[in-house]
């Protein structure tokens, strides 16, 4: 079978939606990863927002990167740490349109954690996406703010020490204790359940944007098979077993209104 | 005995860190440093290094972080590249000016945008003027050799200046070589412990780095830039006892196959050794082409350069980075100002190429000699050329 039949059976099981680039050569994602769901996962929600042509994505350094090239929407690539000040400049002239972040947990809680609390400090209105692998995956595999203690990683050989290199930090439950927090959740797309609710989270995300109520944040949570040195298989179980209790899934804060 | 190993240029400078006993690393990763802080933290993690491994949340950090260390006395090290060392560059002066050797280990890559993780030195030339001391290393053995000696000049009480060793990204950080590794007590002979004078100490208490009012800001920045300058001595030196010590000796520019030489080129970093190849060929059919390469950027050997080039015809440079709107390369630039008042001087043709890891062949450095030449022969209306780039442009006129 060519790569274009198969790619147009998938289209006919589920749909593709109009915002989600087709990917035949070229793709960049290594064998088990979960960011293209999380394209997948805008791509859906802003189509049944109605949203596509209103949308503009800010990009930051990593393998969310090349989301950028899965969605068919305005986008732009800033350099690492940094779309939080990009997107809030482009909401200040844009503000009735949708602007979003993708960055990794490094990105946004290591060299952008200033942005990050910039942004929380004046409640713009904009919206981030934090994608946690629980490591620097682009780099190879080094210790993130994220990575669970113990975990192993190329800057943590044997594990991280929380004596020497503290805790994760639990992204979504600290941006819900901010006023100017509208919404804060964390999802996963390691099930279809998880998937759609995750979907969900980011439809909610972007109507507070629509609504102006506050500043919107979700964590979503990915698996890295190459640098947790698991297979994909087992990638899914390290998530359920290890990840998942660590950062819970949910709705942390959800306000209509800031007062 | 020394011993013989095949190592990447990236775990070189981590052995090198290791053998001079460094107290502190604090590093951030980035493509293609990323082996450099990996390799450091396992010694750290495996006992092979008794050191402070710090996972730093950002380049500035890193570099802020070195500062802490250098300031109570520790030996200090950090690597970086590309965009990680322009995020830490407001921290890279402070380092030098506050007479911190701290050592650097960059992996040149190219500057955004469009984001590029390979090769080109816009990186190195960025921090041109920060006042550290800059080397670059033409192959792994010298990546390992440069970072010993390193620590040997800038520790030293009458330099007491940063550091920073230039390797290129992926062409020698990922590239494994055969090289040698010497015995510990050749470098415990080489390199003493590392004692520094000003070091903060509850008992005597000072002051670092403190407002500088109008009334003794230029006194200051004049003072630090006399005692740069003379860093070049003890550089010279340092090369001295390190052949002494291990054999291979080192210059400040380094020349190949100079001798009669009409025309030579110039080249930095990996380059050299490409370069090389197309010399001896050349020489085979009895042209009388040269190389010289410069090992020490900053300060910058002007003597030592003149005299490796006063006998050309042709001085041909060969950039990897483009000094935007400027007059040429930026080391075509600095070496036409080194030679602009000599009497007798080569003619400068200046070619820029290999940007962003765009790889060049020998035929490449084949081109670049004998379009040197020609330019140098009949004039040319352009300010620099440009080396297996496509479109109609080849040159840009100033």
């Amino acid at each position: 079978m060519t790569e274009k039949t198969e790619a147009m059976t998938r289209e006919r099981v589920t749909g593709r939606p109009r915002l989600l680039i087709p990917q035949t050569a070229g793709f960049v994602y290594c064998p088990g990863c979960h960011e293209p769901l999380v394209a997948r996962a805008i791509a859906e929600a802003l189509e049944e927002m109605g949203m596509g042509d209103e949308t503009i994505g800010v990009f930051d350094i990593g393998c969310n990167s090349f989301l950028l090239g899965m969605l068919d929407i305005d986008s732009v690539l800033t350099p690492h740490g940094r779309p939080p000040d990009m997107a809030t400049a482009i909401k200040h002239v844009y503000p009735d349109n949708i602007v979003f972040t993708v960055q990794g947990d490094g990105g946004l809680l290591a060299i952008g954690a200033d942005p990050l609390l910039g942004v929380l400090t004046r409640a713009e209105k904009i919206t981030i996406m934090m994608l946690n692998n629980a490591v620097y995956g682009t780099t190879g595999g080094q210790m993130a703010p994220t990575s669970l203690v113990g975990q192993k990683t190329t800057t943590t050989p044997e594990g991280r020490d929380a004596i020497k290199s503290g805790f994760p930090i639990h992204a979504a439950e600290m941006i819900a204790t901010f006023k100017g927090t509208a919404y804060s959740a964390r999802g996963a797309v390691n099930n279809p359940y998880n998937y759609e609710r995750t979907r969900e989270y980011i439809k909610v995300a972007f109507g507070k944007q629509m609504s102006k109520a506050g500043f919107s944040f979700i964590e979503i949570l990915v698996a890295c098979p190459p640098n947790w040195h698991l297979s994909p298989i087992d990638s899914l179980k390290w998530m359920e077993e290890k990840m998942i209790p660590e950062f819970p899934l949910g709705e942390f804060k959800n306000v209509d209104k800031i007062e | 005995m020394s011993k013989r190993v095949a190592l990447e240029a990236s775990f070189a400078t981590a052995e090198a860190a290791r053998m001079a006993d460094v107290d502190v690393v604090a590093a951030y990763p980035i493509t293609p440093q990323t082996h450099v802080p990996e390799r450091l933290a396992e010694m750290v993690a495996n006992g092979e290094l008794k050191a402070a491994y710090i996972p730093v949340e950002s380049e500035h950090s890193a570099m802020s972080a070195c500062l802490g260390a250098a300031a109570v006395g520790a030996r200090t090290f950090t690597a970086t590249a590309g965009q990680g060392l322009e995020l830490m560059h407001e921290v890279v002066y402070v380092a030098s000016s506050m007479r911190y050797p701290v050592v650097m280990a960059i992996c040149n890559r190219a500057l955004s945008a469009p984001l590029s993780v390979w090769c080109d030195h816009s990186d190195a030339m960025a921090v041109r003027d920060t006042g550290w001391i800059q080397v670059f290393c033409q192959n792994n053995q010298e990546a390992f050799d440069m970072t010993l000696w390193a620590f040997r000049v800038g520790e030293d009480p009458k330099v007491l200046f940063p550091v920073m060793i230039h390797f290129d990204g992926f062409t020698l950080s990922h590239v494994t070589e055969p090289m040698i590794l010497p015995e510990q007590s050749e470098v415990d002979t080489f390199l003493p412990k590392f004692q520094y004078p000003f070091a903060l100490n509850p008992d005597k208490p000072m002051t670092h780095g403190a407002f500088g009012l109008p009334e003794i800001y230029s006194e200051t920045k004049i003072a630090q830039e006399v005692a740069f300058r003379k860093s070049k001595d003890v550089a010279i030196q340092g090369f001295k006892e390190f052949g002494d010590i291990f054999g291979r000796y080192y210059h400040l520019v380094e020349s190949y196959r100079t001798e009669d030489a009409k025309t030579l080129l110039l080249t930095m970093g990996s380059f050299t050794e490409t370069a090389k190849i197309v010399i001896d060929r050349k020489r085979d059919n009895g042209e009388m082409v040269g190389l010289v390469s410069l090992r020490l950027w900053r300060p910058f050997p002007f003597e030592e350069f003149r005299q490796a080039v006063k006998n050309a015809e042709t001085l041909i440079v060969f950039d990897r980075c483009i000094s935007s709107g400027g007059p040429g390369g930026p080391v075509s630039s600095e070496v036409r100002a080194a030679l602009y008042d000599e009497k007798e001087k080569p003619r400068v043709v200046s070619f820029i190429g290999g940007l962003g890891g765009r790889d060049m062949s020998l035929s490449d450095f084949e081109y670049v000699i004998e379009r040197g030449n020609e330019i140098a022969e009949k004039g040319s209306e352009e300010l620099f050329e440009t080396v297996g780039v496509r479109g109609k442009v080849t040159g840009i006129r100033g």
